[in-house]
């Protein structure tokens, strides 16, 4: 299937392409600006300092952990809203997405009363001898609670357009339910579930609101590359944009590299 | 009797009891919406009916009317189902897919591969092993989803209008398949299809509304149809009424005069159906004399092309009838749709049995 089919009538109004450009630019033209401020000559000093190096690490550890914990909880939240039914299922989709809505660092807030010391389950983790908020925990928690919703919201999407008409199949071909999601539904579902992973690893990667107030900015225990650039911006605003640039380049690798594969899978698939 | 059935679905105004002998294939025919998949839903454990009993050999599938053994779920009832569309895993190979059953089962890698193997050949697939669903032509993959389905084996093998879905030159191919793999089987087969009906099945039940409204051996139903839907796929007019001594007298008082069974001696007032095909009727403008008992005023409503004949469909105010006539004998007659004409049949070409 070629989307760019030029022999097609495609029905676009000229003016769309105009507001189009004008929204792309939006995007595009800061981006811009920012590279075009980059002290190229300090540029390798700059991103490898100990601090820098530093955050990085700790940034594609931390979102890496999230990456991973969304998918455990995401995948069973997502299969429970799309298939499931039971009362209350549209106020729990509802309560799910919100932190796609919500300003972080009300997330963060909101976690702080969960996992702190006078917290919710604080207190007792305390007792136990587990302290979370202000740790690396802390960050992959904050982290999670933010980009859980992608995976969950790409994931539920995938298994709702897939139906529930392979699964009846395997069934009565004999296959227990846990058999049928690991070599049914999963493959079935597996790039909507590597788009969501990618949506929450690149969100994740970017988080800094809830992170800042749930985990703080302890160098090389919670300060991610987004609080390393924050902090920097004050002091050194070549090293701000040098680590933004950096950002944006781990971020384009992800998504590139995921919608490079889907686009070979496809082609090979025809 | 190896699987008893018997539950009703109020919702779906569901209410049906079936069961087959060892080795025995039904088929189901009915109208779109009749409750066929419906049917087959509930054996396989995909739909849940309000009430109802099914045992099928030693496993109890469900007892909703107060049982120890309320509901089994669909894994363990032994009922593979194929569907209309084969349904292939797109992620798997032909091969892979047909071994599905048995891996899900507990057999190893290698054995269901070997069975896999085994049932793609006993459905003339063993080419395709290696292919990916996307790969298949809509016969081909219906081909490897019954051996997916065989492979699995099912003590009950349920079949959903499998040949709908295939180009006229699938299915013959197919069917053949069908008429080898289901020797010596339980099968329940949903069917469009007379002819499926004709090879296939030991046994037809028609379904109406939820309800079955006929069941018999397939030769009986289909040479003598008690209900408009069976006498639809064997292509014979009916009408019903009381059996007199002629014939048939419809609630209306048409009467039908016709044939019966010299052995049968019906009681006056009994129910009965006369059937004819409408090869039997002639068409005449206007009155007509000689011997015809059976001579009913009608309006054409529709003609249309059917085989080599020109088949006209009339009202007579009570019920529509089909006549098969040759084209010129149309051409001659000037027939058109809204015109009235009289359709006249020889009593020894009407059937006349019991309802």
């Amino acid at each position: 299937m070629n989307k760019h089919n030029s022999h097609s009538y495609h029905g676009i109004p000229g003016w769309i392409y105009a507001v189009a450009s004008i929204g792309g630019l939006l995007v595009i033209l800061p981006l811009a600006a920012m590279v075009a401020k980059v002290n190229w000559a300090q540029f390798i000093p700059l991103v490898t300092s100990e601090s820098a190096r530093t955050a990085l690490g700790l940034s594609l550890r931390t979102a890496t952990a999230s990456t991973l914990l969304c998918i455990v909880l995401g995948v069973p939240l997502a299969l429970v809203l799309a298939r499931g039914a039971f009362r209350g299922q549209r106020l729990l989709r509802a309560l799910v997405l919100l932190p796609l809505v919500l300003p972080p660092v009300v997330g963060g807030i909101a976690l702080l009363y969960t996992f702190g010391r006078q917290g919710l389950l604080g207190k007792s983790l305390e007792l136990a001898g587990i302290q979370i908020a202000f740790s690396t925990t802390a960050v992959v928690l904050a982290q999670t609670f933010v980009a859980l919703p992608f995976l969950v919201v790409s994931l539920e999407g995938a298994l709702r357009s897939a139906g529930h008409r392979y699964e009846a199949v395997a069934a009565t071909l004999g296959a227990r339910p846990t058999t049928v999601l690991r070599r049914v539904t999963l493959p079935l579902v597996l790039p909507g579930l590597a788009s969501g992973a990618v949506l929450s690893f690149a969100r994740s990667l970017g988080e800094f609101g809830a992170t800042l107030t749930f985990a703080g900015s302890l160098e090389g225990v919670t300060r991610t590359l987004p609080l390393e650039i924050y902090l920097q911006r004050e002091t050194d605003a070549d090293a701000a944009v040098a680590l933004s640039l950096v950002l944006v380049a781990v971020a384009m690798a992800v998504v590139g590299l995921s919608y490079g594969r889907r686009r070979s899978r496809q082609g090979a698939a025809l | 009797m190896s699987f008893t059935f018997k539950a009703a679905l109020s919702a779906r105004k569901f209410d049906m009891s079936v069961s087959l002998a060892d080795a025995e294939t039904v088929a189901v025919l009915g109208p779109n919406g009749a409750g066929k998949s419906t049917l087959l839903g509930m054996i396989a454990g995909l739909l849940r009916p309000d009430s109802g009993t099914a045992v099928l050999g030693e496993r109890r599938l469900f007892d909703l009317d107060g049982g120890t053994h309320p509901w089994r779920p669909p894994h363990l009832r032994g009922t593979a189902l194929l569907a209309q569309d084969s349904l292939l895993f797109p992620h798997l190979d032909a091969l892979d897919n047909v071994a599905f059953g048995p891996r899900s089962t507990g057999a190893s890698r290698k054995a269901a591969r070997e069975a896999a193997r085994h049932w793609l050949a006993e459905v003339d697939a063993s080419a395709f092993a290696d292919r990916k669903p996307s790969q298949l032509s809509g016969g081909q993959a219906q081909r490897v989803a019954v051996a997916r389905a065989l492979a699995a084996e099912p003590e009950l093998l349920l079949l959903d209008e499998p040949m709908a879905a295939l180009d006229i030159h699938a299915a013959p191919m197919l069917r053949r398949v069908l008429k080898r793999v289901l020797r010596g089987r339980k099968a329940i087969i949903v069917t469009h299809d007379v002819l499926d009906a004709y090879m296939l099945a030991d046994r037809v039940i028609v379904v109406e509304n939820g309800r079955i409204v006929e069941e018999g051996p397939t030769r009986r139903i289909l040479e003598r149809p008690r209900s408009p839907f069976a006498a639809g796929l064997a292509g014979l007019n009916l009408v019903s009424g009381t059996i007199t001594g002629e014939g048939i007298t419809t609630p209306d008082g048409q009467v039908f005069a016709g044939q019966h069974d010299p052995a049968w001696l019906p009681q006056p007032g009994q129910a009965g159906v006369a059937a004819f095909p409408p090869s039997s009727i002639s068409v005449f403008l206007g009155d007509v004399h000689g011997s015809p008992r059976n001579s009913f005023a009608v309006t054409i409503t529709e003609l249309e092309p059917h085989g080599d004949q020109i088949r006209v469909r009339a009202d007579t105010g009570q019920h529509t009838l089909s006549a098969d006539i040759t084209p010129a004998a149309s051409a001659d007659l000037g027939l058109v749709p809204g015109m009235e004409v009289r359709f006249v049949v020889k009593a020894a070409l009407v059937s006349v049995y019991p309802a």
